[in-house]
């Protein structure tokens, strides 16, 4: 009897079937948005200062010293619960971060940081967002590593989670 | 507690359905081995429902230290919501999903007396395999049990879109469907092992397959009016990938149903049958997956989850990668069936489940191209309902024509078909085809057709009652009958949704009267108006058309947990047709958005889909009917 080789048919559509879908499954969907800005020097912008004792941030605060980290939060935003204890191990760890509060009110933002730690120097205020266009960040939080010039280096999308910490070590020691 | 036994009551079950597979695979060896499989599968069947109502039970109390529960209900819920919610997430559902794999294995081994005995072993041997592999999912992978430490003090409730009557019984009636023809699939497999295909074969699996496809037919007709009326835009099929994960086994169940008939009547088309019969029940898992693992709907999102989405490929990759290879070295092995003519009822099914196939493979393209295409280029492309609409329409029109003449022609062969027979539906398909002209110009060329035929076909479904007497036809054919006039009301609907639909979309301020078709629709306001858990604002419409005055109340409802609004669209029933109204949001200058639309006979469309599960129901009757009778008339002889 000769073999009928249509019989094997479907099992040859499963299969590729299965290839495209393990593909998938391998290789997720990534659906962020990344900033045209890397690589190239911070615009300039004046932030006023988001808590009472603390300073504002400007542009100028970022291009002297060593490189540092720039965290875009919010006291509405979840994922920055999550993120907050890994940015005070960030912080012990030596790295500066310098803060960007994304339509916040100035007596929320003292009461996130008074519950959840303050790891920045400087928070700046961004009450319309204004400033996080012009970076090209989509979302909060979302973290950017700026060096001594003030340029762009890497941007983060989402929370710093804690087996993140050894990536942004290494791309601050880059950016150095 | 309740949630602790039910999850032991999982394992156990778990523990029988590895019981049940390897007393039928030594049984396979060693001979009878039915006195330890039955007991056991109708046991396994029972422990998955007990577990199943334990968290019902826990979902009815609101038991926040289940993070099942506290992820999706919440203590101010109305009660049908918080059955409802059982399965209305991730966990819940698959174990709804298992729930209903358990119990078609215990009611196989229950109920079947027809097979030979190592078929009917091998084939509850291939639902423990089934089983045992979705319940290692759920217990390692999926537990629904799991608890939550402290309880949080309120839970996160239900998504508002899912808050809706509909949910209570469109998944389970979708699932049944679903899972039902697992049976036919375990069936399939068992005859493939034994190498015994025959009517025998046909005559078990058909009632299966009848009861999984009705409850199939209504849960997607359903479906389809409940994303009509809760998504508030007017349409009622858009070919998203979570529907037409649905309408793939429903497909491939609607061959299988029709080729089915031709092994049991006939001897014909073994493997053609077992083919399907794998397919079918493939495609229900494979669509369970694809909705499961969030694989093609998670555009906006991080919804796959990679551990899950595995497991389930895994287990795909078993059961249908298995199924299928032990199909395509065992089938060549069957014995071939009685041969037939081109024109013969015979040809006609082959036709329709050519076409059928054709239509799966369409949506089947078309649902995965997309992921083909990222896959071989990176190119993200996306395929709307102009592709599915341009392919599946010319060929259900196909389909329907057929209708016209297959259930009239001979069993094996009918050399000279009797034409004049089928005169009168095309006379109407004719007229209706004329008078579109002057009803309506502008109409394209496929929803002229569609009218048309669907006119005829709903002629052509009496003819096989001709000549007959009405009495003493068997209610088989009663149901083929209904189904098919369903299928000619359904096209109807579609097409004159598609032809006559009027649409008006406007800001309007109260006091205002818009005009839509033959009717004037005058706005009186808004109210604020409250629920159980929403709070809304409330249009009111007056709509009028000759004397008759109608009253319509849209809602914009607001939830508050989670936040989300919803519209809940006003629609009146008429007799010829739906006024579906929705309110939209407030503009600055006091205006509020109104939509409107006037659909003439669109209310055909879940009619037929109606008529088409109830004529499947009796013949599902008729045919359980008629067995007990055979059987009964068996006994009486040997006794």
């Amino acid at each position: 009897m000769k073999p009928r080789l249509w019989l094997a048919l479907p099992l040859i559509v499963f299969g590729l079937f299965l290839l495209a879908v393990g593909w998938r499954l391998s290789s997720p969907p990534d659906p962020t948005v990344k900033s045209r800005l890397v690589g190239q020097p911070i615009p300039d912008f004046t932030l006023a200062a988001a808590v009472p004792g603390k300073a504002g941030l400007v542009s100028a605060d970022l291009k002297d010293g060593g490189p540092r980290l720039v965290n875009l939060f919010a006291s509405w935003c979840v994922p920055c619960l999550a993120e907050a204890p890994v940015l005070m191990d960030l912080k012990r760890r030596g790295l500066p971060i310098d803060g960007i509060a994304i339509r916040d009110a100035s007596a929320d933002v003292a009461e996130f940081l008074m519950k959840h730690g303050d790891p920045f120097r400087r928070i700046g205020a961004d009450p319309q967002s204004q400033l996080q266009m012009t970076l090209g960040s989509s979302g909060v939080p979302e973290s950017f590593i700026v060096d001594a010039r003030g340029v762009i280096r890497y941007q983060h999308i989402g929370p710093i989670m804690p087996q993140d910490v050894p990536m942004i070590l290494a791309e601050w020691e880059k950016a150095r | 507690m309740i949630a602790e036994v039910g999850l032991a009551a999982l394992w156990l079950a778990a523990a029988l359905a590895l019981l049940q597979l390897a007393a039928s695979l030594i049984g396979q060896r060693l001979g009878d081995a039915r006195a330890i499989v039955v007991p056991v599968a109708v046991a396994q069947g029972a422990l998955t429902l007990f577990a199943f109502s334990m968290l019902i039970w826990l979902f009815l109390r609101t038991d926040l230290s289940v993070e099942l529960v506290a992820a999706n209900s919440h203590s101010q819920k109305p009660w049908i919501y918080k059955l409802a919610g059982t399965w209305g997430n991730h966990e819940g559902s698959m174990l709804l999903w298992v729930t209903v794999l358990a119990l078609a294995g215990a009611a196989l081994a229950m109920l079947e007396r027809r097979l030979p005995e190592k078929a009917l072993q091998a084939a509850l041997g291939a639902q423990s395999a089934l089983a045992l592999g979705f319940f290692a999912f759920l217990l390692l992978a999926s537990n629904p049990f799991a608890r939550l430490n402290p309880a949080p003090p309120e839970g996160q409730g239900l998504n508002p879109l899912l808050q809706d009557p509909g949910l209570a019984f469109h998944p389970p009636t979708l699932y049944i469907g679903y899972v039902g023809l697992s049976v036919a699939f375990s069936l399939a497999v068992g005859a493939l092992v034994t190498r015994d295909v025959g009517p025998a074969l046909a005559r078990a699996m058909r009632p299966w397959v009848l009861g999984a496809w009705v409850l199939l037919t209504i849960g997607i007709v359903a479906g389809s009016y409940w994303a009509y009326y809760e998504l508030g835009w007017g349409g009622w099929w858009f070919w998203d990938p979570v529907e037409n994960a649905s309408l793939m086994p429903w497909l491939a169940a609607t061959a299988l149903l029709h080729s089915i008939n031709v092994l049991a009547a006939r001897g014909g088309l073994r493997t053609w049958t077992i083919m399907l019969a794998v397919v079918a029940f493939s495609m229900s898992m494979v669509g369970t997956f694809l909705v499961r693992s969030g694989i093609l709907t998670s555009v906006h999102s991080f919804a796959v989850d990679p551990t899950r989405g595995s497991f389930i490929l895994a287990l795909l990759t078993i059961y249908i990668g298995g199924a299928l290879a032990l199909f395509a070295l065992r089938v060549g092995t069957v014995r071939e069936g009685a041969r037939f003519d081109l024109v013969s009822r015979e040809g006609a099914l082959v036709a329709n489940n050519l076409i059928l196939s054709v239509i799966l493979g369409t949506v089947f393209v078309g649902t995965l191209y997309p992921l083909f295409v990222e896959a071989a280029t990176g190119e993200k492309i996306s395929v709307g309902p102009p592709y599915f609409n341009a392919v599946t329409g010319p060929l259900t029109l196909a389909l329907a024509l057929l209708l016209f003449l297959g259930p009239l022609l001979n069993w094996r062969r009918d050399g000279r078909p009797n034409m004049r027979r089928i005169a009168l539906p095309l006379i109407v398909t004719a007229g209706v085809f004329v008078a579109s002209f002057a009803l309506q110009p502008a109409m394209s060329a496929l929803t002229r057709l569609g009218l048309s035929v669907a006119a005829g076909l709903a002629v052509a479904s009496f003819l096989p009652l001709v000549g007959r007497k009405l009495r003493q036809t068997p209610l088989a054919n009663w149901g083929m009958v209904i189904s098919h006039l369903g299928v000619a009301v359904t096209m109807a609907g579609a097409a004159a949704d598609t032809a006559f639909t009027q649409e008006r979309l406007a800001a309007a301020r109260p006091g205002e009267t818009l005009q839509l078709g033959p009717w004037s629709v005058l706005f009186l306001g808004v109210d604020p108006v409250a629920g159980p858990n929403w709070t809304a604002v409330e249009g009111h419409l007056s709509a009028t058309r000759g004397g008759a005055t109608l009253r319509l109340d849209p809602q914009s409802r607001f939830f508050s947990d989670p936040q989300t609004e919803t519209n809940e669209a006003a629609i009146d029933t008429l007799w010829d047709g739906q006024l579906y109204t929705v309110l939209g949001r407030a503009e600055p200058d006091g205006r509020w958005q109104l939509r409107l639309w006037w659909k003439p006979l669109v209310t055909l469309l879940w009619l037929g889909g109606a008529l088409i599960a109830l004529g499947g129901l009796l013949a599902l009757i008729g045919r359980l009917l008629r067995d007990r009778r055979q059987r009964v008339r068996a006994e009486e002889a040997f006794g």
